[in-house]
């Protein structure tokens, strides 16, 4: 490529909201009023909240600058390693707009929203088919909630045993959340050590796996980008000792079609629809995390659920076992529609055909930035690879700095400094939507930044240059936190 | 598949450099033991108009205005959202970006999501205000958590009068906590009875929502001055965020922690989710809070910038002892509502609260004047409870195949309110479709 990708335009400043308008401004159309006044008592009501008053032009403008100082899928490559940015579609976005599901009140009668419950009762379908489970709940909102149930479902099944476990087991390789997840129900996380080849050996989990501890929760394939080969033994010996496996799916983009977790030992699995199946991530959400429990697991998920019968569907609660709700009403509907509508429109080989070019394109980045970057663990990856800034310590350039110097090339850098695990992470997930040419050009430009480590690190340093502001200052922001205006 | 870009001759190519002989070759770190042999049992792939039919047969077999005319309200309320919000909302640089974690190019959701902090303090009467939650009733709960993490206490005291979906979830969130929850009843008013509050020893927070369940506008300065004579926080909670345009905010009335949902800034209801969890909450306890939090700063050259901060409070540092396990949240919905918020402004907020209250008081004394009871005397915002002569619950069912969704039946939330009904109105309802739901009631 003869010209590199990052370049800069004519970015426009854009001051806060009320910084701007004046009062008596309105960018909202209040309908007519066609009944009488009747004031509250005044000592209900207050002067109302100190908004600025725009004209539509004036937000407008607002919202469509701050636009472009953003970086989305659409713009450009997003390789954030366990975060899977792959493309999101513009059909399914057309589709949750339909008037039919999106003005679709939550309390309706079974009667009256029977396609909203048939939607969802076939997206359990296809995604217990996809993991191998029997049962679902499409209610948990985002990948951490999905966790939070299925501890909650494990607690409730230790509970009903009659024997309350005090403890978890969690791989040195598992997501932040998963710890966090697992405290609120009262279990206290015991790291497994991963081992010299980056996945967990069994004899380390029968060393951990006591009759105090609840289960394992274990990222499979892993967040080194590596699948734990021993999971079918370690399952075994956590269910010998009355433990469960809770697997974290957030990886099952890396193997839909290619392996079921149902079948190799896990118990319950969450599934997190904005990385698998293809749902936007809008800038940290709202995404979705449905979670597959094995059978006899099934009377634990929360209520309502979703159950057809002669052809109709309807949302039932007289579930006495359940672990209740987790959220207001039956999960974001919103996103399970878009779910399911990627899902349909891929089918069961272009399913699997995502997951081989996912690892395809994995493995190639990590063949052609190995001989400049470290590799953490060299072996065959599956969707992720992880690299460090080992190679570049003589030159003082570290992972942030290196990140930081992608931006002005036009992408938006790896996941840095995760797992903990490796020091200096830097984590990149391709995904399988990205063509040959775009992955050549990230490449080049991460081996051209890797060569101005060494030859003009004040470069590197000073980076990004190209963007509306500079290296931002994150510890005064954390020092004298200023959280509204 | 036009999503998977690669030819045969790309995957070639780059299997070569890889040095696998075939696309298998990549998965040998599998066992054999361990892979799924067959063909996954999906429906075949369809194509984009097969899929839009599809999809939208389904959308068809729902009941929406202005076929139907709904008086449904009960946490999930029908406001218009302008064109200028969804089409701003829609903007793929917002839509398709991830959570800001390399700030310098992600200015845009940073800037937006500190406005929406901005306006949801100002909004609740608050001085801080969290990226967001996925919905009202999870806010509340992580709000209570809060509450017990603050105070040290380990009970919690919540109206019957909240969302009974909302409690549920909270009984959900405690289950395996050993926190204790008890309630207080309803008075004759709608209105929550404090009457045995003292009775209970060393709670971590009192909860109640305004408006609450049935609409009636709880007292709130009252219910922070009980709660803080026992020592416990007031935990205010909401399911309709329009109210504040009217009424006091929760924040000038005394409460400590403001939870609730703002699904009525320009988010779609779409069945439920995604809502918007609003939670709020005073400096002094900041670092408590749940949650991502979005912070001001300065870049290299002293411009004004946008990070996500106070980190140390969240799951990524402090795993197993961050305030919550939250990561992925409703970011695109706070933005959603930030644009509302804007578009309203102070002077439209005010009249829409006002237009939306007067509408539903015209509909509770038209159904007064035709014969139905109104069961609660307090005053009420956007939503009250009501009986139909000759039964709710029969009535209900017969104006359903008139194409009249007449609220919410409350027997299977409420025994003692079985014979009545939550009805609810809106900006988006005309009085002609008012005065028909009148006389098909009267009939």
């Amino acid at each position: 490529m003869s010209e590199a990708l990052g370049t800069t335009g004519l970015i426009l400043n854009e001051p806060l909201l009320w910084e701007r308008g004046k009062k008596g401004r309105s960018g909202f159309s209040i309908p007519d009023r066609d009944v009488p006044s009747r004031p509250l008592p005044l000592e209900m009501t207050g002067g109302g909240p100190d908004f600025p008053d725009l004209s539509e032009i004036e937000v407008v403008r607002h919202y469509t600058r701050l636009s472009t100082w953003n970086f989305g899928v659409d713009t450009g490559f997003y390789p954030l390693g366990s975060c899977t940015m792959k493309y999101n579609p513009k059909i399914n976005e057309k589709l949750a707009g339909l008037r039919g599901f999106a003005a679709a009140h939550p309390l309706l009668p079974a009667e009256l929203s029977q396609g909203a419950l048939q939607l969802m009762f076939e997206l359990e379908r296809f995604l217990s088919e996809i993991t191998g489970l029997d049962a679902l709940t499409l209610q948990p909102a985002a990948g951490a909630q999905g966790e939070l149930t299925g501890m909650l479902i494990i607690h409730a099944y230790h509970r009903l045993r009659g024997k309350q476990k005090t403890k978890i087991l969690i791989p040195d390789t598992a997501h932040g959340t998963n710890p966090a997840s697992a405290a609120i129900c009262g279990y206290a996380p015991v790291p497994v050590p991963s081992g010299p080849d980056g996945i967990i050996a069994p004899e380390t989990v029968e060393a951990l796996m006591d009759s105090e501890t609840a289960g394992i929760m274990i990222t499979n394939p892993n967040t080194l980008g590596l699948f734990e080969a021993n999971i079918r033994e370690i399952a075994r010996i956590v269910h010998e000792r009355g433990g469960l496996v809770y697997g974290d799916g957030a990886n099952m983009n890396a193997v839909m079609g290619i392996v079921k977790p149902g079948e190799i030992g896990v118990d319950i699995l969450h599934l997190n629809l904005h990385k698998t199946f293809s749902t936007p991530h809008g800038g940290g959400g709202p995404g979705a995390g449905p979670v597959a429990v094995r059978k006899d697991l099934a009377r634990f998920l929360p209520i309502p659920r979703v159950v057809e019968k002669n052809g109709a569907y309807e949302l039932r609660e007289d579930f006495p076992e359940s672990i209740g709700r987790v959220l207001a009403f039956h999960g974001h509907f919103g996103i399970l529609l878009r779910a399911c509508a990627y899902i349909l429109s891929m089918g069961p080989d272009g399913l699997r055909d995502a997951s081989r070019m996912a690892v395809l394109n994995a493995n190639y980045i990590r063949e052609k930035l190995r001989d400049v970057l470290h590799l953490a663990f060299d072996r065959p990856c599956m969707h992720e690879c992880v690299f460090s800034d080992q190679n570049q310590q003589p030159t003082g350039i570290t992972t942030l700095e290196m990140a930081k110097r992608l931006i002005d090339y036009g992408y938006h850098p790896p996941t840095i400094y995760f797992p903990l695990v490796v020091h200096g992470a830097i984590m990149i997930e391709p995904t399988e939507t990205e063509t040959k040419e775009d992955l050549d050009a990230f490449i080049a430009a991460f081996r051209s930044v890797a060569r101005e480590a060494a030859d003009s690190p004040a470069v590197v340093r000073e980076a990004p240059t190209r963007c509306k502001v500079k290296r931002l200052d994150e510890t005064a922001a954390a020092r004298n936190p200023c959280l509204a205006g | 598949m036009r999503y998977l870009p690669h030819t045969e001759e790309d995957i070639a190519a780059m299997l070569v450099a890889i040095g696998a002989r075939s696309l298998d070759d990549l998965f040998a770190s599998i066992p054999a033991d361990c892979r799924f042999g067959g063909a996954l049992d999906l429906p075949a792939a369809l194509s984009e108009s097969a899929l839009e039919r599809r999809i939208g047969q389904m959308a068809g077999r729902m009941a929406v205005s202005p076929e139907y005319a709904l008086f449904l309200g009960a946490g999930s309320y029908d406001h218009y959202i302008p064109a200028t919000v969804s089409s701003l909302l829609g903007r793929s640089e917002f839509v398709t970006s991830y959570t800001p974690y390399q700030p310098e190019m992600l200015q845009g959701t940073l800037q937006g999501i500190y406005e929406y902090q901005t306006l949801t303090a100002r909004l609740l009467g608050m001085e801080v205000a969290t990226a967001s939650h996925y919905d009202g009733a999870t806010a509340l709960a992580e709000a209570i958590l809060m509450a017990v993490r603050i105070t040290g206490k380990k009970k919690a005291v919540l109206s019957r009068a909240i969302h009974p979906h909302y409690r549920q979830v909270v009984r959900t969130y405690f289950a395996p906590t050993g926190y204790e929850l008890l309630e207080l009843p309803v008075l004759e008013t709608g209105l929550t009875d404090f009457s045995r509050l003292e009775e209970i020893p060393d709670p971590a927070a009192v909860v109640v929502q305004s408006p609450n369940f049935f609409g009636c506008i709880e007292n709130l300065r009252g219910a922070a001055e009980k709660a803080h004579s026992v020592g416990a926080l007031l935990v205010a909670g909401f399911t309709e965020a329009l109210a504040f345009g009217l009424l006091k905010s929760p924040g000038s009335e005394g409460a400590d922690i403001v939870a609730g949902e703002g699904q009525s800034l320009g988010i779609p209801r779409s069945f439920g989710g995604p809502a918007l969890g609003m939670l709020a909450g005073l400096k002094k306890h900041m670092r408590n809070l749940p949650g991502r939090l979005v912070g001001k700063t300065k870049d290299r050259d002293g411009k004004r910038g946008f990070v996500l901060t106070l980190a140390t409070r969240e799951q990524h540092i402090r795993r197993e002892k961050a305030t919550s396990n939250i990561c992925s949240n409703n970011s695109l919905n706070a933005l959603a509502a930030a644009m509302a918020m804007a578009s309203l402004g102070g002077t439209g907020i005010r009249e829409l609260a006002s237009l939306n209250h007067d509408k539903a008081e015209y509909l509770k004394n038209a159904l007064r004047d035709a014969g139905c009871p109104v069961r609660f005397s307090g005053a009420t915002f956007n939503e009250f409870v009501v009986g139909f002569p000759g039964g709710f619950e029969a009535r209900y069912r017969r104006l359903l195949d008139r194409k009249i969704v007449a609220g919410l039946p409350l027997g299977a939330y409420y025994p003692e309110l079985a014979d009545c009904g939550l009805l609810c109105v809106t900006e988006t309802c005309g009085r002609e479709e008012m005065d028909r739901l009148v006389r098909e009631v009267a009939t």
